[in-house]
């Protein structure tokens, strides 16, 4: 009983996914416009929400035992750890689907005519995004990962009358399967190298294993499973799929894709990496630490640079978020210390993740606003090219101030989400003496101002071709008010979001 | 069996997994690529088993690993087909060269 309490945030989703499903099923078609299905949405991500913050208080206050990778080994729960930085990921999963959820209903009624199905689909991707967080073992971590691609692939193909959609979902789904393919065969390595596919078993077995081993299993393990994991997370050379799949998903599901797959491929390398091979950190055999780091810079590069010439708002946001991804990686690449000597302590040892966390969690809510005010123009203009922000300013001035701040955000100018992340990430790398990392990172940010202000610019010092005003529906004002409160709730009330996810990133640091 | 060593059926797996690759990345029918992934699947499979045997054999973890690894290869070939029936129905074609109409 005590287990399944502790799957509660699960069981709300995985319940309210089935209700959805079968209330489709029973109503059929003439009253899939009930907006009953995303109110379902809504109610299970913030019951998924107040039910992992409950868990959170009753561990507490002692009443609850967590189940800590660290500290407990074996037993009915061997496959999930249910600790604080699985319970971040779990509420930030949750408030995903619930934005997202909010941002679909118009997009979704002026598409197509099966709804329901969409939104329990949904609800299943979050779910899968709370397994992929918390599994521990070789075995529900590719079945977790498996869980998101197919239904992450199905989202993005939702619309099977669009050609843009039904191509995306097969250039997705076919780079991403041959990615998932490359990292299970990377999972396969490391048993037959360890014996074993538990996370902390296999880093007591290498501890005791000798070069060879190293050298020819966990060397090439380490390397395919990078692919699988930066496939989902969209690292420069995985990328491919993304501007692809952002462009011709539904425009929610592309909101979706930019930050629920993100976060889970993050959650489940930072996992991967310090439990299972906080050894190899820097060691010459498999030095993930620098593999990583020329992926960030890469990354970052590659994204900004490439963001200049797109046309297209979805596809610049593909690439912007290629450019965050490599932001993030920084956060994971000054997890370990630079100088193995053993007085590394907790706090730092956990700036970088504590960093990454609190970027991700700036990203979510710039991300997602940023998205609903994309799909409100979309609604309006049938269009996603940037041309049809030309004097959005006077069409709606509403819309145009925030996408301007969440743009603020996303360049990370001072008193925004994505400042704070920023600031974060850059500090760790600089604590742990990555100067280049940090002045990669702060060129690529300059860099990143001229696409993004040149939106700015059509929305606030173009003509307007057409000038009739857009209206927008409730869901969609409030996901943008919500999203602006909180960009500016993290940068101006920072404090408490900081002990949050300082929190969830110091429990790993045990196990390091 | 026990006198056939573990080499040979890792190379075995490698060989297949490599073959599967090729497919999957200079194949330019979709249906092909989902053979390729396949195969790379069952080169998985392959060394999964085959640890199980000389790593491990007093546990079935490898063997567990394998027959979860065969369901999600079915899951994934249904999706897979899914869609490329659906993007046939629209384009008329399961040649992902045709499939290009989001170029920038």
């Amino acid at each position: 009983m005590n287990n399944l309490l502790l799957l509660l945030p699960e069981l709300i989703i995985l319940i309210v996914a089935f209700a959805v499903f079968i209330l489709d099923l029973v109503w059929g078609q003439e009253r899939s416009n009930s907006s009953v299905f995303p109110a379902l949405t809504m109610l299970g991500a913030l019951g998924a929400v107040i039910a992992t913050v409950f868990i959170w208080a009753q561990a507490g206050s002692g009443a609850l035992q967590l189940r800590v990778i660290a500290t407990d080994s074996g037993g009915a729960l061997s496959m999930l750890a249910v600790d604080q930085f699985a319970m971040f990921f779990k509420i930030y999963a949750a408030l995903t689907v619930g934005l997202v959820g909010l941002v679909s209903t118009d997009y979704i009624r002026a598409h197509t005519s099966f709804r329901g199905e969409f939104y329990a689909m949904l609800l299943m991707a979050g779910l899968a995004l709370m397994l992929v967080a918390s599994s521990t073992n070789l075995v529900m971590i590719f079945l977790a990962f498996e869980f998101l691609s197919i239904t992450s692939y199905l989202l993005t193909g939702y619309l099977r009358d669009n050609d843009f959609s039904v191509e995306a979902a097969l250039k997705y789904f076919l780079y991403g399967s041959v990615a998932s393919t490359v990292m299970v065969f990377g999972f396969s390595l490391i048993y037959g190298a360890t014996g074993s596919v538990d996370l902390r078993d296999i880093a007591t077995a290498l501890a005791s294993a000798d070069g060879t081993v190293a050298g020819y299993l966990v060397m090439p393990a380490i390397v395919l499973i990078i692919v699988g994991v930066g496939f989902k997370i969209a690292l420069v050379p995985f990328h491919q799929w993304s501007p692809e799949a952002y462009q011709g998903a539904p425009t929610p599901i592309t909101a979706f894709l930019s930050v629920g797959p993100k976060a889970a491929g993050f959650a489940l390398m930072v996992r991967i990496l310090t439990i299972a091979f906080p050894g190899f950190a820097h060691t010459a055999a498999a030095n993930w630490v620098a593999i990583l780091m020329g992926i960030a810079i890469l990354t970052m590069t590659f994204g900004n640079v490439v963001a200049i010439w797109q046309t297209d708002i979805k596809r610049l946001f593909a690439y912007s978020s290629i450019a965050h991804a490599g932001y993030m990686l920084i956060g994971v690449v000054a997890i370990a210390p630079q100088y193995v000597g053993g007085s590394q302590t907790i706090e730092g040892w956990s700036q970088g993740l504590n960093g990454l966390l609190i970027y991700l969690l700036g990203y979510l809510f710039t991300n997602i606003g940023a998205f609903a005010i994309i799909i409100a123009v979309e609604n309006k203009t049938g269009s996603s090219s940037i041309s049809k922000y030309a004097g959005l300013i006077k069409r709606s001035p509403f819309l145009a101030v925030a996408f301007f701040i969440f743009l603020l955000s996303l360049i990370g100018i001072p008193p925004t989400a994505g400042f704070v992340g920023k600031l974060f990430v850059f500090g760790a790398a600089i604590n742990q003496q990555m100067f280049v990392l940090a002045i990669v990172g702060i060129v690529n940010s300059v860099i990143s101002v001229y696409y993004y202000l040149n939106i700015a610019r059509q929305m606030f010092f173009e003509d307007v071709e057409d000038s009739t005003p857009i209206t927008v529906s409730g869901g969609l004002n409030a996901a943008v008010a919500i999203s602006l409160a909180l960009v500016f709730a993290i940068a101006i009330f920072a404090q408490p979001f900081i002990t949050w996810t300082t929190n969830s990133a110091q429990i790993l640091a045990s196990s390091f | 069996m026990q006198n056939i060593p573990l080499t040979w059926w890792l190379s075995v797996a490698t060989a297949l997994f490599s073959l599967g690759l090729y497919g999957a990345l200079s194949r330019k029918n979709a249906i092909a690529i989902l053979m390729g992934l396949e195969l790379m699947l069952n080169a998985v499979n392959i060394n999964l088993v085959a640890f199980n045997r000389y790593i491990t054999p007093q546990n079935v973890t490898g063997q567990v690993f394998a027959v979860f690894v065969i369901a999600i290869a079915a899951a994934e070939a249904a999706v897979a087909l899914a869609i490329i029936i659906a993007a046939y129905r629209q384009r008329g074609t399961v040649n992902v060269d045709d499939l290009d109409s989001m170029k920038f």
